[in-house]
């Protein structure tokens, strides 16, 4: 009796999230990889088994090398710099005995609490070419010539989307850091002062080995995140354009899936940037891996 | 007494001055542009011609009017509001008697779920929209051909049940965190009093969960308030939209017909509310981020 009422309950307990996450995540997962096997437009009952087709012409499209190129290109650029900007102001902010320390930590988190939408209006008003705020800042000092099309020029747009999605991302990770950095002795600092130990020598022998561990794990979500990010901003900035010049890995699988309806072509896009990441993800894991350093 | 080195080989007043510079540039380029925009947003369409720097001739609050009305901003808040209230509702409800359960009874399939929600934790929407699309879609022509009536797409208790299927990864690893912390005492103490399970569950632990409860609303609302595309994909009537499509549609129009006023006015009555709610607790939201981990 007892134990029926137990299972009663693990059953009534668990049921509804299991079944949710089942029907809604799990049942679409598996689709992305079952269907980029099939040749389908995703409205009619007409499916065709292709095999591996849908990769090979995957890797014939010049299209798909574009969207490659761009999310690499926005992997390393938002990586690196955020990566180097947070962890500056982060031990800035933990380390120095600074004024307003409170209203820096709260303004630098502001980007991150907003919509994307809003980021990409707030950006798109920033690049206007005519009435943005970049080019007229700019003209102070180039003068009036011909305005730079941030967002138009083919050559430009990627980097456009880059500043934006660091400016989005900083904070952030700064606030990240510095939680970690809190768990850093100050003793150990103030020996390292009374060797004669400077700043910035600090800054590498002291606070870069000891929050380690928590940069190897950000790394794998600077990846995934900036795969997803670059989407999500991509999409509501330029829809991929001037000419599919800003798509990304996941803005070219929703076009290609949802408005192109190549369903199965665009499933094997999401395949292949799945495995990708975690490649890159696993890859950059064990490149960085270092001892660990106990405090 | 031995003076500070600071690594520059200058002053120590010069690299503190250097480094408010550097904080202050920060500061700078994330607050000027958001402020831009509420000073935009009261400016007439014909001040924008003008050099962008200008402040405002006068108070032209008729674009938020017009943002509210013509551009259906209000009818969107509503929305909005509907769909992340009833989200944040069915996310809680369902994921905490879960998480209870995953982490402090013991029963045979334990290990393949817990396995199978922290793989969910790797699992992005931004991968499996369009297949959840299809399926609702072939579950609506299966329901035309059988009771004559489309009902999942263009749904918003269905948009609201997928955000919080979605975020029940996360909400259960962040929560069964909690659960397992606690000491077995509470539930045994509860059951010697002849409280049942359920009573157990709701009066006695649910309470004690308050606060990580608390940082996953926070959490939550922002996601589900700022989501927009699963929300484009799931929605595809025109009238229906929640604000951040909205205000998609709001940029897309404005290229053709030009009333940066309204856009602007728009901008902010988006950002507005999850502004307020940061100056509220943003103290709980930066701690919270970094007790419940990393999100992507």
């Amino acid at each position: 009796m007892k134990k029926k009422r137990r299972s009663g309950f693990i059953v009534a307990c668990t049921a509804p999230a299991i079944i949710l996450f089942i029907v809604f995540m799990i049942i679409p997962t598996i689709d992305v990889f079952r269907m980029s096997l099939y040749k389908w437009g995703g409205y009619t009952a007409e499916k065709t088994f292709v095999g591996f087709e849908n990769f090979k012409k995957l890797f014939q499209n010049p299209k798909f090398y574009q969207s490659f190129q761009n999310s690499i290109l926005l992997i390393v650029i938002v990586t690196l710099v955020t990566f180097c900007l947070s962890l500056v102001f982060a031990s800035i902010l933990s380390r120095e005995k600074i004024r307003g320390q409170n209203f820096f930590r709260i303004v630098f988190y502001i980007p991150n609490i907003l919509s994307v939408v809003v980021i990409s209006a707030i950006f798109s008003a920033i690049y206007d070419p005519n009435q943005g705020l970049l080019n007229s800042f700019l003209s102070l000092f180039r003068g009036d010539k011909d305005p730079i099309l941030w967002l138009g020029s083919q050559k430009l747009v990627i980097y456009s989307v880059a500043i934006a999605m660091v400016w989005q991302a900083v904070g952030y990770y700064m606030v990240m850091y510095m939680a970690s950095m809190a768990n850093v002795p100050d003793s150990l600092y103030e020996s390292a002062a009374l060797e004669g130990a400077g700043r910035i020598n600090q800054f590498f022998s002291i606070t870069l080995p000891l929050v380690w561990t928590n940069i190897r794990t950000t790394l794998t979500f600077f990846i995934i995140s900036t795969i997803n990010m670059s989407f999500l901003m991509v999409k509501a900035m330029t829809n991929g354009g001037p000419d599919g010049a800003s798509n990304v890995f996941l803005s070219y699988m929703y076009q290609e899936a949802y408005t192109n309806s190549s369903y199965g072509y665009g499933m094997a896009i999401g395949v292949t940037v799945f495995i990708f990441s975690f490649a890159l993800a696993g890859i950059l894991n064990a490149v960085t891996r270092r001892e660990e350093i106990e405090f | 007494m031995k003076k500070e080195n600071s690594g520059f080989g200058t002053s120590p007043k010069i690299v503190k001055a250097f480094i408010y510079l550097v904080l202050a540039l920060l500061a700078v380029t994330i607050l000027v542009p958001v402020a831009w925009v509420f000073v935009a947003s009261i400016k007439e369409n014909s001040e924008f011609y003008r050099s962008p720097w200008t402040i405002p001739q006068g108070f032209h609050y008729q674009n938020f009017i017009d943002a509210w009305q013509t551009a259906n901003m209000g009818e969107y808040m509503l929305k909005s509001v509907l769909v992340t209230a009833l989200a944040l509702l069915l996310l809680v409800t369902i994921a905490l008697p879960a998480s209870y359960v995953l982490a402090r009874f013991k029963f045979k399939s334990k290990a393949i779920w817990n396995t199978l929600f922290m793989g969910g934790l790797f699992i992005n929407v931004n991968y499996i929209v369009v297949p959840i699309f299809l399926m609702l879609n072939n579950g609506d022509i299966f329901l035309r051909k059988a009771i004559g009536k489309p009902f999942f797409l263009n749904n918003l208790f269905i948009l609201a049940l997928v955000y919080a299927s979605t975020a029940l990864p996360f909400t259960i690893y962040l929560l069964s965190g909690y659960f397992k912390s606690l000491a077995r005492d509470y539930e045994e103490a509860a059951y010697v009093d002849g409280a049942g399970y359920f009573y157990t569950m709701v009066r006695v632990i649910i309470p004690m969960a308050k606060p990580s409860v608390v940082t996953v609303i926070l959490f939550n609302f922002l996601a589900f308030w700022n989501e927009y595309i699963i929300s484009m994909t799931l929605l595809t009537k025109q009238d229906l939209k929640t604000l951040p499509v909205g205000l998609m549609n709001l940029m897309a129009a404005q290229k053709s017909a030009v009333q940066y006023g309204q856009l602007y006015a728009g901008l902010v009555i988006v950002m507005l509310p999850t502004l307020i709610l940061y100056m509220c607790v943003q103290k709980k939201l930066t701690q919270g981020m970094t007790v419940g981990g990393l999100k992507g």
